[in-house]
């Protein structure tokens, strides 16, 4: 499975996205591949402050409900509507249109305990 | 007015068929229904529908035969204890002296039931080490909410009010943390270890003065012995909490080894499953809850006792948490459950959960040539399997596997659960399938993976058998349409 370059991954597999102080999340293409039919994402309230690699929301799958970890820190300022009626867009586009929140980073990006997408595809075929 | 069904041999609704006046009517030639019932009772705008006798019957007995159950075939559903149901059961439960009785008939004239009430309560103590059990719960998750209702009923009791952390396994079943919740506790998700068990130094790290319970399920749904439990249950009473067993999996110890024994507080059995009585479809169950001495005071009411030579309904328990639901129990579940229990006796019991053991063993030994066994050491009464490598090999799933197995005449495994154990299948055969099953079984599954293997379209299009093929799990999760409701 390809990683796009230019994103940073967690090892709860969410990309994520840093363009200066904003950044865009999202679930990988294995962890959509591992959760199978999505159906529902339970997202954070935009303005509320995240700590990184906390809980912030949920995935539900037609397998299993799964916790979303936010892989930076900081103000929540969008969420992804298009999921509300149409999780699937996850399954599809994990890294284009399925993208879940964007944070503005709080300080300094916050990159420490991100893998680079080499790294994370080493990380996936250990797991 | 009947809508289109979408699929030409799927069995219409009821409430789709018939005609007006078709109905076979048993009145008396002249009467009309308002002679028989209270004319504010007769209701026009109900749209029940006028179908013949016959019909009615056809369209039940069609239905019955496209239900897959343990009647039907081989079940082995994991931590489900989908076995069989033995026809006596049904003889005794149907007897109508207890068929017949009413819930309110005075305890002086309900002797025999009520004796049947304490006998299975005792019996159940002697099982599994218990002060005490109460039949009320209708099922495990009933009895989880009833153990986590007293739990807090007996802290508050001893002003601990500070407890509000139940500690859950992430191998436990979806039910605890649930039951958790519902009764305002906050859940903390335990990690397994690399060997599948809970952690003695990860359950001390969580433990503290605010730990109410944690809870157990031995084995666990890996089909593990938590054999450091004595270690666990032990630094949870130290820090002061209770300790929960989740009898799911009873079917792999009874009779040889007693939760009550390895220091549990609180349990429930799910008679559904380890007791003999029909289940799967969502019907009546029974969960009977057990509890250590120091928490009888707490049980549901009403509680079963013996005074002198007879048996009374006591409901004059002040420290009690109340009923759990209208009247005593799922009684003919008590009546099938004491009927499973004398007919084997403790001998018998014990052979049983023997019996599951052996059976699951063989199994994995089996079916470890084909498939990975994560956890590849002597089991309980199930075990897991994962196609992981045949998913990268092949693209086929477990979910794939599963729908195949339907094909071959088989109900499927339990799948994807528990959540650790990537691509899984959890499998168990239980005590009373013959060898001659277990390896059909065994060969239609190493059938699947080698046709993945060759020619993987031919398992990504399974069913083909049938009546309906891969059903939309997302729009059933989404938009679930449930209730027919009348066009007009
Ligand atoms: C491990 C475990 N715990 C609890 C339950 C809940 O039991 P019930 O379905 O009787 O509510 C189940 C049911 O499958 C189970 O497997």
């Amino acid at each position: 499975m390809a990683q796009p370059e230019g994103l940073l991954y967690s090892k709860e597999h969410e990309w994520v996205k840093i363009d200066g102080d904003n950044a865009t999340v999202g679930i990988t293409d294995y962890a959509q591949d591992s959760l199978g039919d999505i159906v529902y994402v339970e997202l954070p309230k935009i303005g509320r402050q995240v700590v990184q690699f906390a809980s912030v929301g949920v995935v539900e799958s037609v397998k299993a409900v799964s916790d979303l970890f936010t892989p930076v820190g900081g103000e929540v300022t969008e969420v992804n509507a298009g999921l509300e009626n149409d999780p699937a867009l996850v399954n599809r586009e994990p890294f284009e249109g399925g993208w879940l929140f964007k944070v503005k980073l709080s300080g300094d990006a916050q990159t420490s305990g991100l893998l680079s997408a080499a790294d994370y595809e080493s990380f996936t075929k250990e797991s | 007015m009947s809508t289109p069904v979408s699929d030409h041999t799927a069995t219409p609704l009821i409430f789709e068929s018939g005609q007006d006046g078709r109905a076979n009517r048993y009145f008396e030639r002249g009467k009309s229904l308002d002679q028989f019932l209270p004319r504010e009772a007769l209701r026009a705008e109900l749209p029940i529908p006028d179908n013949s006798e016959m019909d009615v019957v056809r369209h039940f007995t069609r239905l019955s035969q496209r239900t897959f159950g343990i009647d039907v075939g081989f079940y082995p559903l994991g931590s489900c204890t989908m076995k069989y149901n033995p026809r006596v059961n049904d003889a005794m439960a149907n007897l109508p002296g207890l068929r017949d009785l009413h819930p309110y008939t005075p305890d002086d004239q309900a002797q025999g039931a009520l004796r049947i009430m304490w006998e299975l309560e005792r019996s159940l103590c002697s099982l599994f080490g218990m002060a005490a059990f109460s039949l009320n719960p209708s099922a495990g998750a009933h009895a989880e909410l009833a153990a986590l209702l007293i739990a807090k009923a007996y802290f508050k009791g001893r002003g601990e009010t500070k407890r509000d952390k139940v500690i859950v396994p992430d191998t436990a079943h979806g039910t605890n943390p649930a039951s958790a919740a519902m009764c305002g506790f906050k859940v903390i998700s335990l990690k397994s270890d690399k060997r599948g068990r809970v952690s003695v130094d990860e359950v001390k790290k969580v433990l503290g003065d605010d730990t109410a319970v944690v809870m157990m399920t031995n084995p666990n749904t890996l089909g593990l012995f938590e054999d450091h439990v004595h270690e666990i249950t032990r630094a949870v009473h130290e820090a002061g909490g209770l300790c929960y067993y989740d009898g799911a999996n009873a079917n792999a110890l009874m009779g040889n080894a007693r939760p009550g024994d390895m220091g549990f507080d609180l349990m429930h059995l799910n008679l559904h499953k380890t007791f003999t009585i029909p289940h799967g479809g969502g019907g009546a169950g029974s969960g009977p809850l057990g509890v250590a001495k120091h928490l009888v005071d707490f049980l549901p009411t009403p509680y079963v006792r013996k005074k002198n030579d007879s048996f009374v309904l006591d409901f004059d328990m002040p420290k009690s948490i109340g009923p759990m639901r209208s009247f005593w129990s799922n009684f003919a579940h008590i009546v099938r459950a004491l009927a499973y229990v004398y007919a084997n006796g403790a001998e018998g019991l014990t052979k049983v959960s023997q019996l599951a053991v052996l059976n699951a063993n063989y199994m994995r030994v089996k079916i470890r040539e084909f498939l990975e066994t994560p956890y590849d050491e002597i089991c309980r009464h199930e075990f897991v399997a994962s196609a992981q490598e045949l998913k990268k090999e092949t693209g086929v799933r477990a979910l794939d596997i599963a729908k195949a197995l339907l094909d071959r005449g088989y109900m499927a495994p339990t799948i994807y659960f528990p959540l650790i154990v990537p691509e899984c299948l959890m499998i168990e055969p239980t005590e009373t399938e013959s060898k001659e099953t277990l390896d059909a079984f065994v060969d239609a599954l190493r059938d699947i993976v080698e046709t993945a293997k060759r020619e993987p379209e031919k398992i990504l299009a399974a069913p083909v058998t049938t009546v309906v093929g891969r059903l939309d799990e997302t729009r059933a999760a989404r938009e679930p349409d449930l209730r027919w409701r009348p066009t007009s």
